[in-house]
């Protein structure tokens, strides 16, 4: 292929997606539900492609996400629930003094802060979770598969308690979590940022230290024997990890609109190792598709599931509230068991089938069908 | 705190941890011989709690115990057969996402089934029974529960060093291949290690939520992870390792929660899993290995 066709293909993608994204922004009414999957698959597919690059292009079964999303989820809905609602977020418990004298200080900022103001915030939140996974990931990064596995899903599960411990009520607001964070200024937003973090990755993976984490994953032995060092690369790939899952999480507060420690448990992190797993473990547009249909099918397309169903005055049994969560769990077991590679396997998404060429090399592996036509 | 106060709360701690210690033996045994943490666990404990809120309501307890005690074991034996026998030569990981998709199955089915609300769990009339002990007083499950779980532990470590399939498990846990070789049938081994911790599963399901009177279709998440930290604790692979680590998370869980610090009780059984795995990774009971490259 020639080497601009890629790119113009991407443009023309990317400017029909803005397009297309634009007009249903402009007849929200009749599109709320679709709006709402779109935004809640693209954060879902930043932390997909976070634990992709740390599961599948690291090989470290880390098990933590969710805590991370949580770290930046409440850091960026700390730092944006507007200052004159504070006090109606915390009328059980109060807020700690020096959070609000620290919102009332950043009121002061000059404008164009202002402006920047959530994407800051969600900046804020990831740096404050890279620090935090810089902290444990000594310690924790020395642990083999299942082990670390383990501790992370202890670690996540420390950072919920934490969170929802009364000795913190000023801050986190305990069980009634902090509700009135503003949304998106607009559906292109989280795409913009989803877009920039996955590219990101992407370029990270693609340079000496995205080598150097797949050597890791083949064989830690044989890196280590060609000079490559690791606790320096997985440290690497586990906070990068940690950085954009919590700015995910950020996202996610500012989707949600309201958060509470339960949120983020542990079947949050199951969920995203699902989607990773059915988009193919070790391909980030793998994730990206999984992100998609996952919270499509979950959210809309399985839908019907839960409503009793007539059929030609039949009515079909069974149907009722909770089987479209069976039927789904059946799906991804049927996934897992047998088509374990997922969705993309570790291949990643081309402009290649645009040419002739690769239709007639396909159509060449399909001698038998040829011939019956 | 009185005298009689702690006591009493030991004696809760110890019967919490022999629940624990039973179902971190599922916990210990499957992951000697797959090396897999079978994330199922917790959610077979909780089907179990299930089974028994239906069988009682319909049999006496005579009856529904023994029942209970078999539905699980086919349930665990079954859910071996289907979601991790034919990922017998798959990666590590893939078997673990298939134990993962299959808590999520078993969560969803038992949601689907029983509603999310929580059911309450019937009374077994004896175990609810007033006992004292001094001025130590409690219903006599908290009292059996402890009895118990050493009991059926010391049957099962002579099961496992006194018997042919005990032999096998040995050896199965200590070289799959080599074991392979030697004639013995994996697929046999492995299952009876399903069913022995299915049925330990049951056994504990019974006695810890005699105690809590009720279950929710998320009810054993919570528990089925502590016990794997209790099998990590004691040295993974170790059964007698598993119910000393049961009876530490118990007592110190209890502890926690009766010095005030209900909402880290979960969080302290995972620092001490950490700070475990940190400085001591084989666990109290567990045996030194090395990695051959």
């Amino acid at each position: 292929m020639k080497k601009g066709i890629p790119w113009i293909a991407t443009l023309i993608a990317s400017t029909l997606l803005i397009a297309w994204l634009t007009s249903l922004e402009a007849n929200k009414a009749n599109h709320g539900m679709l709006i709402s999957i779109l935004q809640k698959s693209v954060i879902l597919a930043v932390v997909a492609c976070a634990m992709n690059l740390l599961n599948g292009f690291t090989g470290l079964f880390s098990l933590g996400q969710a805590g991370f999303m949580a770290i930046g989820a409440y850091v960026t809905a700390l730092l944006t629930i507007p200052t004159k609602n504070l006090d109606g977020v915390y009328y059980m418990n109060g807020i700690a003094p020096s959070i609000k004298a620290f919102r009332q200080w950043l009121d002061t900022a000059p404008s164009w802060v202002a402006a920047s103001y959530p994407y800051l915030a969600l900046l804020i939140g990831g740096l404050v979770a890279a620090a935090f996974a810089a902290l444990i990931g000594f310690p924790v990064l020395r642990l083999k598969s299942d082990y670390l596995a383990i501790a992370t899903l202890g670690f996540s599960e420390i950072i919920r308690a934490i969170l929802a411990s009364p000795q913190l009520d000023t801050v986190t607001n305990g069980s009634y979590g902090l509700n009135k964070i503003p949304g998106f200024a607009s559906i292109l937003s989280p795409f913009l940022i989803a877009a920039v973090c996955i590219a990101i990755m992407v370029l990270l993976l693609r340079s000496s230290y995205g080598r150097a984490f797949k050597a890791i994953r083949e064989d830690e032995v044989a890196a280590e024997a060609m000079g490559i060092n690791l606790l320096k690369h997985k440290a690497m790939s586990f906070v990068t990890s940690s950085f954009f899952t919590a700015i995910a999480g950020g996202m996610l507060a500012m989707f949600m609109r309201s958060i509470e420690a339960k949120t983020f448990s542990i079947s949050l992190t199951y969920d995203i190792l699902l989607i990773v797993v059915i988009g193919g473990i070790g391909s980030m547009t793998g994730s990206i598709l999984g992100a998609f249909l996952m919270t499509a099918s979950k959210e809309w397309w399985l839908r019907f599931f839960d409503q009793p169903l007539t059929l030609w005055g039949w009515e079909v049994p069974f149907f009722r509230t909770g089987l479209r969560m069976v039927i789904f769990s059946l799906l991804l077991m049927v996934v897992v068991l047998f088509y374990s590679r997922g969705l993309m396997g570790s291949r990643e998404f081309n402009w290649n089938f645009l040419l002739p060429e690769t239709w007639k090399s396909l159509l060449k592996r399909l001698p038998n069908r040829r011939k019956k036509a | 705190m009185t005298l009689t106060t702690f006591l009493q709360h030991c004696l809760t701690g110890i019967s919490l941890g022999g629940a624990y210690a039973l179902i971190a033996i599922g916990y210990t045994m499957v992951y000697g011989i797959l090396r897999l943490i079978n994330f199922a666990h917790g959610d077979i404990f909780m089907m179990a709690g299930y089974f028994m809120i239906f069988a009682l309501a319909s049999f006496p307890w005579q009856i529904a115990i023994p029942l209970v005690i078999v539905l699980t074991f086919l349930l665990g034996a079954g859910i071996e057969r289907a979601a991790y026998k034919p990922l017998r030569n798959a990666p590590r990981m893939s078997i673990m996402i298939s134990a993962i998709g299959v808590s999520y199955l078993l969560q969803n089915l038992a949601t689907y089934l029983f509603t999310a609300l929580p059911r309450a769990y019937p009374e077994i009339p004896f175990l609810k029974h007033i006992f004292r002990i001094g001025e130590l007083s409690s219903s006599l499950v908290t009292f059996i529960t402890p009895i118990l779980s050493v009991v059926l532990v010391v049957l099962l470590m002579l099961l496992i060093n006194h018997t042919k399939v005990g032999m096998a498990m040995r050896a199965v846990s200590k070289d799959f291949e080599t074991a392979k070789l030697m004639g013995i049938r994996i697929n046999t081994v492995i299952s009876v290690t399903f069913a022995i911790g299915s049925t330990l599963a049951a056994v504990g399901s019974i006695l810890y939520f005699t105690d809590r009177m009720s279950v929710t279709p998320f009810s054993g998440t919570l528990p089925g992870l502590k016990c794997f930290v209790a099998a990590v604790l004691g040295g993974i692979g170790s059964v007698p390792g598993a119910m000393v680590g049961g009876f530490l998370i118990g007592l110190s869980e209890t502890m926690l929660v009766a010095f005030g610090y209900s909402t880290f009780s979960d969080a302290f059984t995972f620092l001490l899993l950490i700070i475990m795995l940190l400085f001591r990774p084989t666990g109290l009971f567990g045996e030194k290995t090395t990695d051959k490259v």
